[in-house]
């Protein structure tokens, strides 16, 4: 399997006032094409910083971040932006779904950014709440749609634009047991079915359990070698 | 385009909240087209007049009449190419409420000075032809349904006939109007023939109101203006010659300086929107905060965000100016209605509205720039993570 994402030496320190805070410690870790990671550890160990370094929505202070041969970690503001939009999906814990925008309108936003015509980029959008199985629900707004399906038109609004990588923030960490596993199902689906990539960031070991292996961090480092689920 | 549903979802978020800014945005923007059109109807006279023409008064009061005499020496000055002259009649038709403008004019000298009233060709000969013409303004016209051929009978508060009364009778031979609406409300007036007029009045025979004077080059008004005003100088009726221009301001400043007046009111109220909107703006963008670190997140570069909180601003004041604007527009006429005629005829110019549009895009920026920065150096991590 090739490598899809190498990190090499990262580390990442924030300044909070006079305090330098030192939050990853040189990480080395490959995810391969098609895997299912899951980034666990306990509060404060790294796992949601090493994730937002992996989508680009941040950058480390120091190493290498290579995604499909390329180093994101030397892009620009505006060239990270253009990165994210073609290749990552973000799922998040609490949905972050746009209130004001209809279920089909929140799954089109990311083609909002692509040449698409307005016609394409409904008929992507119906494709993609399909495949969660919520094509009936595409007029309603989040606040009329239960917590599972609002994560379940995130992970539509993820995958619209078709990217390499799904970057997934405790996508269950508000959600029921059993609503919990629908959408771990889904985004084993994509990983089984479609070739998703897909990290996860999980405190949950149950949630893990649908990943193909897992990372252990703490306090800013890998604790031993990633393990098969 | 592509981005109008965002921006539409962004602005009605909380529908109460905008329709409310939305409201006081209206009420600015429909107080600001109509109080421009008081003030343009105030300067009206100012913006129709000709450079070309000047106006000689009696100089200590307008209400002063000047021998009619004056006619021939005043043509007889250099640079001088036409003269005519008005008396003012004081006119009501049928009760107190219709007042109007009526002059008592020579027909040909008149309406040759005022090439920019429309007239029928065969209305303006028969004026000139009957001495108890009259021509009227298309909108008094329409206001009192008159038509040509009928009578008109008028009351002067001033001017008795020989026989004592003041109930005078005049024919009604023609209608005038002009094309450029600023000069249209000139046209709210009825103008009858001096012939008539001077011989059966029982005061003030041989004697006129005032002058207008056409020059032929306007950079020799002043000089012009002088030389009339010397040639009457130490006489019983001593003149004052101004530009028609300087004439119509000082005439409007008489009532006040509606100008200063309108623009000192628009800024308070400018100031009050600014303040209002600007705080509803950034509010709204607050609370927005993470939804903008979303769309940063999936990939709106932070130009694109910044330049959607800009657009959600432009486009509340696009709404807003246009629904206000719209408002004084539809307003007009109940208010050209109301004023019986004794008004200029308000009405909201092309120069108006680009004032509006200008007035509306500085606020956008004033409001929209503040947010829209703090928009654009949003960091996805510390906004998703609440910091």
């Amino acid at each position: 399997m090739t490598v899809l994402v190498q990190i090499r030496g990262v580390t990442k320190v924030y300044q909070r006032g006079r305090e330098r805070v030192e939050v990853l410690h040189g990480i080395d870790l490959d995810i391969p094409s098609g895997d299912f990671v899951a980034l666990m550890g306990p509060s404060g160990s790294g796992k949601t910083t090493l994730l937002n370094l992996i989508g680009g929505l941040d950058t480390p202070t120091g190493g290498s971040i290579v995604v499909q041969d390329r180093r994101i970690d030397q892009l620009s503001g505006g060239e990270l932006a253009a990165w994210r939009a073609a290749h990552v999906g973000f799922v998040f814990q609490f949905y972050n779904l746009l209130p004001a925008l209809s279920a089909q309108r929140n799954v089109e936003l990311p083609l909002l950014l692509t040449d698409l015509p307005a016609a394409e980029r409904r008929r992507r959008a119906r494709i993609a709440l399909t495949l969660v199985g919520l094509e009936d629900r595409a007029r309603h707004r989040p606040r009329e749609l239960s917590g599972g399906q609002e994560q379940r038109v995130a992970i539509a609004r993820a995958i619209v634009s078709d990217p390499t990588l799904l970057v997934c923030d405790e996508p269950t960490g508000d959600l029921d047991r059993a609503t919990a596993d629908e959408v771990l199902r889904l985004l084993q689906m994509l990983n089984r079915e479609h070739g998703k990539t897909v990290v996860m960031v999980t405190h949950d070991p149950k949630a893990a359990e649908y990943a193909r292996r897992r990372v252990h961090l703490d306090k800013g480092v890998m604790t031993g070698e990633p393990v098969a689920s | 385009m592509r981005y109008l549903p965002l921006l539409w979802a962004g602005l009605f978020r909380k529908k109460t909240r905008t329709i409310l800014t939305l409201l006081s945005i209206v009420v600015a923007f429909a107080l600001f087209g109509l109080l421009q059109a008081v003030e343009v109807a105030f300067e009206s006279g100012a913006d129709a007049a000709d450079a070309k023409r000047l106006l000689t008064t009696a100089r200590y009061s307008i209400i002063e009449p000047l021998p009619l005499a004056y006619q021939r020496r005043i043509e007889q000055v250099p640079g001088v190419v036409g003269v005519a002259y008005a008396d003012w009649f004081g006119a009501k038709y049928q009760n107190e409420s219709n007042a109007f403008p009526v002059f008592a004019v020579d027909p040909t000298r008149y309406l040759d000075m005022y090439p920019e009233f429309t007239i029928a060709r065969e209305q303006r000969d028969a004026f000139a032809k009957t001495r108890t013409g009259a021509v009227v303004g298309k909108r008094l016209a329409d206001r009192f349904g008159w038509h040509v051929g009928q009578k008109l009978p008028i009351s002067s508060e001033i001017h008795p006939k020989t026989d004592g009364s003041l109930n005078w009778e005049f024919d009604l031979v023609g209608i005038i109007d002009a094309d450029d609406p600023a000069v249209r409300g000139n046209t709210d007036m009825v103008l009858i023939n001096v012939a008539y007029f001077d011989e059966a009045r029982q005061n003030g025979k041989g004697k006129t109101g005032w002058y207008i004077v056409r020059i032929a080059d306007s950079t020799q008004a002043r000089s012009i203006s002088s030389s009339i005003d010397t040639l009457f100088m130490n006489s019983p009726d001593e003149t004052k010659t101004q530009p028609e221009k300087e004439f119509a301001i000082g005439f409007a400043k008489q009532i006040g300086d509606i100008g200063a007046l309108v623009t000192r009111i628009l800024i308070a109220v400018f100031f009050t929107i600014l303040i209002l909107t600007g705080n509803t703006m950034a509010q709204s963008i607050r609370e927005r905060i993470p939804e903008l670190a979303i769309l940063k997140t999936l990939g709106f570069s932070d130009g694109k965000v910044t330049a959607l909180v800009l657009a959600e601003a432009i486009l509340l004041l696009i709404l807003g100016g246009s629904l206000g604007m719209g408002a004084a527009v539809a307003a007009m006429p109940a208010l050209n209605g109301s004023t019986g005629g004794r008004f200029p005829p308000l009405f909201v110019g092309p120069e108006t509205w680009l004032l509006a549009a200008a007035i509306a895009a500085v606020v956008a920026l004033i409001i929209g720039l503040p947010p829209a920065l703090r928009a654009n150096r949003l960091k996805i991590v510390d906004a998703l993570s609440g910091h």
